[in-house]
């Protein structure tokens, strides 16, 4: 009977054995899946060298806005007073000369963007993406640690302070603490008082980057743009500069270049070229919705008859130009950014 | 009693492996269909609600060829080929109405660059159906593609056939996660040539086009669409016509007021 239950202990303790181990190679099966929660913080892998799309925008990215382009720009009063008191010639007063651009330079800039993880040494988990475009541009940290905010009082660097998080397969961010800077590089700007929302959408290797910027100082509703770009396997852009160096390039320190309010000479080319009258190109609110097109239409069409046949100015983009020809003398467009950089930047 | 023990074991063993596999399987089961019976309609199965009336946002990218008419010749980013900008030159808008052809500016390659109202709506649980105030077009998304409507007549919005593209909690197309957001892909071919500018930029009937409709939460609430087309025309371009085209989501019809299609305006 002794040896019975031995028996019957021994087997009983073997069939334990047995289902603790079924269990842990079932458990083992679920386990790929339970350790996607490791890599849930991060879906999808959005480094890399990504190149903007040239067919969309061409007059913002290819050759930078008309002087008085403000179309489909939600200025308030105080962001249109701003923009037509602009002169071009701000970029070359000494404090300025090394100013970075801002965030917003994703979306018109005709270079490509880098993305990088940074990686936590620690952990070894991404903690943010680090996104750069040229050298004269802000960058952007994608914070994904859970950080929080600094106070909103403090003086935070051009980069500005950024968080992310992920909605499926989307990182979403949202950035703070911007430095007032161009959002068309024709006097359109946003405060510091802005803030940011980008959405990064990645569709294999195609990327679509939506920004919706908020500012309750220049503008009177969000202001959304959004950009294709294409993974690139060519070599990557570098984002390593020599360092700015101010000098002197024809603005005294002190002074600021500007118009007074009626003075600026140069707020009719979007009616010399395109045939849109100011009050159209001095934007707002009202202009990016389809029910503007009503209030243009008499008097374009009436225009219309009196176009040139053939277009002859700013009728194609770099890469596929009509015959040189063709062209007229180009009228006045806006200075581009002074300095050093301003082969690279003249946008 | 050793048959109780070996009963007791059994039952605990099979236990665990029904728990086991409740535990590995429940995972996979979140947003696709069962190992058994017919896979949910695309009505079901949709990771994102596109249904509504929508409204294009046109800030500044491109306004000034979308918001008015473009000037004659103005081709501007399209990576136009020689014999299109010879299309292109001999546009004559009255001749077009004159030959009830005022619609070419309306096709699937373009009218998401029409400032417009869109309305979209399930016509049925495989066929999704966008409706357009401008234009009055109607363009219909087959999840379930017929081959014969497929190559029928030509039409302004052709044949479109759609999928979703599925972002799975887990991250990961992939990944067997809970459906959490997602895309809507749309590939559209057979097609009448019209134009993708109302200045007569044209595309043949040899255009493809490829779009992705992503929906995007504004920090405010309001809803974002995006939609990115990707126009290919072995024909007249030399590669891809890339646009992104930004909708903001209504609440109401309020604003929708159908028009008809103009070949100037």
């Amino acid at each position: 009977m002794a040896s019975n239950q031995s028996r019957f202990r021994a087997a009983n303790s073997a069939m334990r054995g047995m289902t603790c181990a079924i269990a842990l190679i079932l458990a083992s099966a679920a386990l790929p899946v339970r350790a996607q929660g490791v890599v849930a913080q991060e879906p999808v892998d959005l480094s890399g060298s990504w190149v903007p799309y040239a067919t969309d925008n061409p007059l913002e990215v290819d050759e930078g806005p008309f002087t008085d382009d403000w179309t489909g720009m939600p200025l308030s009063a105080a962001g249109r007073a701003l923009a037509q008191s602009y002169s071009a010639s701000i970029y070359a007063e000494p404090e300025r000369v090394c100013q970075l651009y801002g965030q917003w330079k994703y979306m018109t800039a005709p270079f490509p963007v880098r993305i990088w993880p940074v990686v936590g040494q620690a952990t070894d988990q991404i903690v943010a993406w680090r996104l750069q475009t040229t050298e004269d541009q802000g960058g952007m940290t994608i914070w994904m640690d859970g950080r929080q905010p600094p106070s909103k009082y403090l003086d935070y660097s051009r980069g500005a302070f950024t968080t992310g998080h992920w909605k499926g397969d989307t990182l979403i961010a949202d950035t703070s603490h911007l430095k007032m800077a161009p959002a068309r590089n024709n006097g359109g700007f946003y405060s510091d008082q802005a803030t940011l929302t980008s959405t990064f959408i990645l569709h294999g290797d195609k990327l679509v980057m939506v920004f919706v910027l908020h500012d309750p100082v220049y503008f009177t509703q969000p202001y959304v743009y959004s950009r294709f770009f294409n993974r690139s396997t060519a070599r990557p852009a570098s984002t390593a500069w020599p360092p700015c160096i101010v000098n002197y390039e024809g603005v005294a320190e002190g002074a600021v270049p500007f118009y007074l309010p009626g003075k600026n000479p140069l707020l009719d080319q979007m009616m010399k070229v395109f045939h849109v009258p100011e009050y159209a190109s001095e934007g707002g609110a009202q202009t990016m919705y389809p029910a503007y097109r009503d209030r243009l239409k008499a008097q374009y069409l009436k225009l219309y008859p009196t176009f040139p046949k053939k277009c002859k100015q700013y009728c194609t983009n770099f890469l596929f130009q009509r015959p040189a020809a063709n062209l007229a003398q180009p009228v006045a467009r806006a200075p581009a950014k002074s300095g050093q950089r301003k082969a690279k930047s003249g946008h | 009693m050793r048959r109780n023990l070996t009963l007791k074991s059994t039952a605990r063993i099979t236990f665990v492996l029904l728990v086991s596999l409740a535990a590995g399987t429940a995972v996979h089961a979140q947003g696709r269909p069962g190992p058994s019976g017919p896979p949910p309609t695309a009505k079901a199965a949709a990771p994102i609600d596109l249904t509504g009336y929508w409204e294009s946002l046109v800030t500044t990218e491109d306004w000034v060829y979308r918001m008015v008419t473009p000037r004659p010749g103005d081709y501007a980013g399209v990576p136009l080929r020689p014999v299109g900008i010879q299309v292109m030159d001999a546009w004559d808008p009255a001749k077009d109405t004159a030959a009830g052809l005022q619609c070419k500016s309306y096709g699937a390659p373009a009218i998401m660059r029409v400032p417009e109202h869109l309305h979209i709506t399930w016509q049925d649980d495989q066929t999704l159906k966008m409706e357009t105030d401008a234009g009055e077009q109607t363009r219909l998304f087959h999840f379930v593609p017929s081959m014969a409507a497929a190559h029928g007549p030509r039409t302004w919005q052709g044949y479109s056939v759609a999928q979703w593209e599925f972002q799975r909690q887990g991250g990961g197309f992939r990944s067997a996660g809970k459906a959490v957001w997602g895309s809507l892909k749309v590939t559209t071919s057979n097609l009448k040539e019209g134009y993708l500018r109302k200045n007569g930029v044209p595309y043949s009937e040899k255009t493809q086009v490829m779009e992705y409709y992503d929906p995007v939460q504004e920090s405010n609430g309001d809803g974002l669409m995006v939609v990115t087309s990707y126009v290919t025309d072995p024909v007249y371009l030399f590669s891809p016509f890339v646009t992104d085209n930004n909708f903001l989501k209504l609440s109401s019809a309020a604003g929708w007021e159908p028009s008809a299609c103009s070949a100037m305006w």
